[in-house]
């Protein structure tokens, strides 16, 4: 059993109340880091933790924090990205709504690192129920001095809002986020500029995921050596997985980094295998932007090595064979699972939440959906399955922001490792356009 | 000021300066093509996708070469850097998808558009493109739309460049009627339930607009641009500069736009009233033929510096030579 950082106290009774998250420790970190450190040693600890952003990108956090400017007599702002909307990841929503507190007691600790003296929480729309969850926590929190004018005797303000987005996953995109913060269509900027130098209300602006500011907790409490002495190599701590699809347990799960893949799908303590004695098919370890890997792949690197849950051993192999941690959406599927009409579903989300700015996503969205959808319902033929490669490589790095590479690097991927079924597709239309139809034979490791 | 190095060519440019920018002051074939940038509007570009380059080295201080294309028209030059554009065979494969991206929703409709023969995107893709497509899906559609009486919207042919929202934003300035709504590959200009934009210079965004979306509805099925003659003119207008570009036919003003430079971008924007209601050769000041920089089939024409066809003369009989030489043919221009 590994250490849980984050959620210890998750199923505790009332711990969305401040009572109860005080009595189990809570707001120690504010303490410490108010009371002891100056801001520049806060960021100091979080670049020891080796902490890396929750949200997908994994690029590490005390480093973000660093790059921020800091020109004299100009306000920065601290954005905590709770716009978690990708297809299978729903690690922040739990967080959120089970430990309001946590989030919050890592809000002011992260801003007083900043010297933000104005932070914002920009929540998913569809989470409204947790937005209540949050402003009653903060109200809690103004209440007993965590938040307002002078915190805890130290001359050090801070106010935070929460902010509902108006449900665009594309609002997820921090500059975009920003955008929307700002009141605006929700539409990435180019960049440069960065929102570091500017961000929201072009000032320099940190824009960090809900769990990576939870982090911020432990890290402050403990100490960034404590902490990065758990996981592998450059992947430290802990993270949050959401485990859905195919298995018996799905669910949140905190692990430490650097689990075996296979222990975390198989084992009891967590997902507890395939469902209905099924055998495992696919794997799309990161939410649903990142590339699809047959079992085989996800179990074992390309070199035979044993695959393990760290932003390094998921990426092993680039993309030919290999994946990324990504936010930690974790979707099984198992042998009944058809992979056309799972990219096909992937594809239709991303055609529908690109935000139409630039022309490779606007245009190469919506075709690979509809070619996708013709090759799923029978009406696909041979080029198809070359065309749906070479628009997904038209789309990829030409875009804006990474919208662009989420919603090609499914199709690319599925068509790399499951080639074989697209083509039964075209020779077998009939069969396979049959609702439950699912391709007899393997996939391709290469 | 930063030196950079743009296929090849050294250029010295002020610090900010885009990469698009500095390449244009080079100028020449090397410039890459620009659907969305406009620069006399704030915050335009990087939309379309079209001037993609490959910055080889991004700096002096730091040489790495940038992962992906960036865009050159919202990227500032430092001092160092190695831009590659014509002579990347990368950027010239993307450009060609990026034409194809564009013109898959696109009617194709250039026979009956009024935009063609100064069309951006028709310029792009016969520049770029390939002849056919693989697309096979039923294309977007759009009912044509009246924004007020003078202009018309016609979304099919629109590729969302979002040059006339800034247009209505910064120059036709007044209550916020037209704007994007929708996302995607359904997101179109609107004008919120076809608001009329009630402003002097609103007929602005048929000149910035790269395509035939907005049309001048005086002007719409007139004639062929090709078939009209450009002159510039100008009059004395209180409210703009009144410098024009009419366009005739005979002895007929079809149209009067602003005049543009060589990448199509307007120099001074021009009211309402000299666009759409002085239609008069008696209304304006002539100055003499427009000259059309950029590259278009209407400057095939030459009509404005007529060119005698040398090799045809010179196979005449000698006697007629002879009388050629004592009476020479009228030169013109």
């Amino acid at each position: 059993m590994g250490r849980k950082l984050l959620t210890e106290h998750i199923n505790v009774e009332g711990i969305d109340t401040f009572e109860v998250y005080r009595k189990h420790g809570g707001y120690r970190s504010v303490e410490k880091a108010i009371k002891t450190m100056t801001p520049d040693e806060v960021v100091e600890e979080v670049k020891k933790s080796g902490l890396r952003g929750r949200g997908g990108a994994g690029f590490p956090t005390g480093m973000k924090w660093s790059f921020l400017a800091k020109p004299e007599g100009v306000p920065r702002y601290l954005v905590c990205n709770a716009d978690e909307s990708e297809p299978g990841t729903f690690k922040d929503r739990q967080l959120m709504s089970k430990l309001p507190h946590l989030l919050i007691e890592g809000m002011i600790t992260s801003s007083y690192a900043l010297g933000a003296n104005t932070s914002y929480i920009y929540i998913r729309g569809e989470l409204l129920y947790v937005l209540r969850i949050l402003e009653k926590a903060i109200a809690e929190a103004y209440a007993n001095g965590f938040l307002g004018k002078n915190i805890l005797g130290s001359g050090y303000d801070l106010d935070l809002h929460v902010h509902p987005g108006g449900g665009a996953y594309i609002c997820g995109e921090e500059t975009a986020l920003l955008e929307s913060l700002e009141g605006k269509r929700g539409n990435p900027r180019n960049k440069p500029p960065f929102p570091a130098v500017q961000g929201l209300y072009a000032r320099p602006t940190v824009v960090n995921n809900v769990e990576s500011i939870a982090a911020v907790v432990p890290i402050i409490n403990e100490g960034g050596d404590e902490y990065a002495k758990i996981g592998v190599g450059r992947s430290t701590g802990t993270k949050l997985f959401s485990a859905c699809g195919h298995l018996n347990k799905p669910g949140i799960y905190e692990i430490e980094l650097g689990l075996p893949v296979e222990e975390f799908i198989y084992s009891d303590e967590y997902c507890g295998g395939i469902w209905k004695g099924r055998n495992l098919k696919a794997v799309v370890a990161g939410g649903s932007s990142v590339p699809i890997l047959p079992t085989e792949l996800i179990l074992k690197t390309a070199a035979g090595e044993n695959r393990l849950m760290t932003y390094e051993s998921l990426s092993d192999g680039g993309f030919v064979t290999g994946t990324m941690l990504g936010s930690g959406g974790f979707i099984a599927m198992d042998e009944t699972t058809c992979i056309v009409r799972n990219t096909w579903n992937f594809s239709r989300f991303y055609h529908h939440e690109s935000c139409g700015q630039c022309s490779p996503c606007r245009e190469g969205t919506g075709w690979l959906e509809k070619v996708l959808h013709r090759l799923e319902h029978g009406h696909g033929h041979m080029e198809d399955i070359d065309l749906l490669v070479s628009v997904a490589k038209q789309i990829e790095g030409n875009t804006i922001c990474p919208l662009g590479e989420a919603a090609a690097w499914p199709v690319a991927a599925a068509v790399r490792h499951f080639r074989d079924e697209f083509e039964w597709h075209v020779t077998h239309a009939k069969q396979a356009a049959q609702p439950g139809a699912v391709f007899p034979g393997k996939a391709v490791l290469v | 000021m930063a030196k950079i190095t743009f296929d090849g060519v050294e250029v010295e440019v002020p610090d900010g300066t885009t990469i698009l920018n500095a390449a244009r002051q080079i100028g020449g074939s090397i410039v890459p093509p620009a659907m969305c940038y406009y620069t006399p509007l704030k915050g335009s570009g990087g939309k379309c996708r079209a001037c993609l380059v490959r910055v080889a080295a991004g700096s002096a201080k730091d040489p790495r070469p940038m992962p992906k294309l960036v865009a050159s028209c919202v990227t500032p030059v430092q001092d160092g850097m190695v831009v590659e554009n014509t002579t990347s065979e990368q950027v010239l494969n993307v450009r060609k998808g990026i034409v194809e991206m564009l013109l898959i929703n696109h009617p194709l409709d250039c026979p009956v558009c009024d935009q063609a023969g100064e069309c951006d995107l028709q310029n792009f893709a016969f520049e770029h493109g390939v002849s056919t497509t693989r697309y096979q899906e039923e294309r977007r559609t759009f009912e044509k739309i009246d924004i007020g009486p003078l202009i018309q919207l016609h979304m099919t042919r629109c590729i969302l460049c979002y040059r006339c929202v800034y247009t209505a934003d910064q120059i036709a300035k007044g209550d916020r009627v037209h704007g994007v709504l929708g996302r995607g590959d359904a997101a179109e200009i609107g004008t919120y339930i076809e608001n009329i934009i009630d402003n002097d210079f609103s007929g602005n965004v048929i000149d910035v607009c790269p395509v035939g979306a907005l049309t001048d509805k005086t002007f719409r099925f007139k004639q062929r641009v090709w078939f009209t003659k450009p002159v510039n003119a100008h009059r004395d207008c209180p409210k703009c500069s009144g410098n024009v570009v009419l366009w005739y036919k005979g002895k007929d003003v079809l149209r009067v736009t602003a005049r543009k430079d060589e990448y199509g971008e307007v120099k001074e924007w021009i009211c309402n009233e000299c666009r759409f209601e002085k239609k008069e050769t008696a209304d304006w000041t002539i100055e003499g033929p427009a000259h059309i920089d950029r590259s278009s089939v209407i400057s095939a024409n030459h009509y404005e510096l007529p060119v005698l066809n040398q090799s045809v003369v010179a196979d005449l009989p000698e006697s007629t030579q002879r009388e050629l030489a004592k009476n020479p043919p009228l030169k013109l221009g």
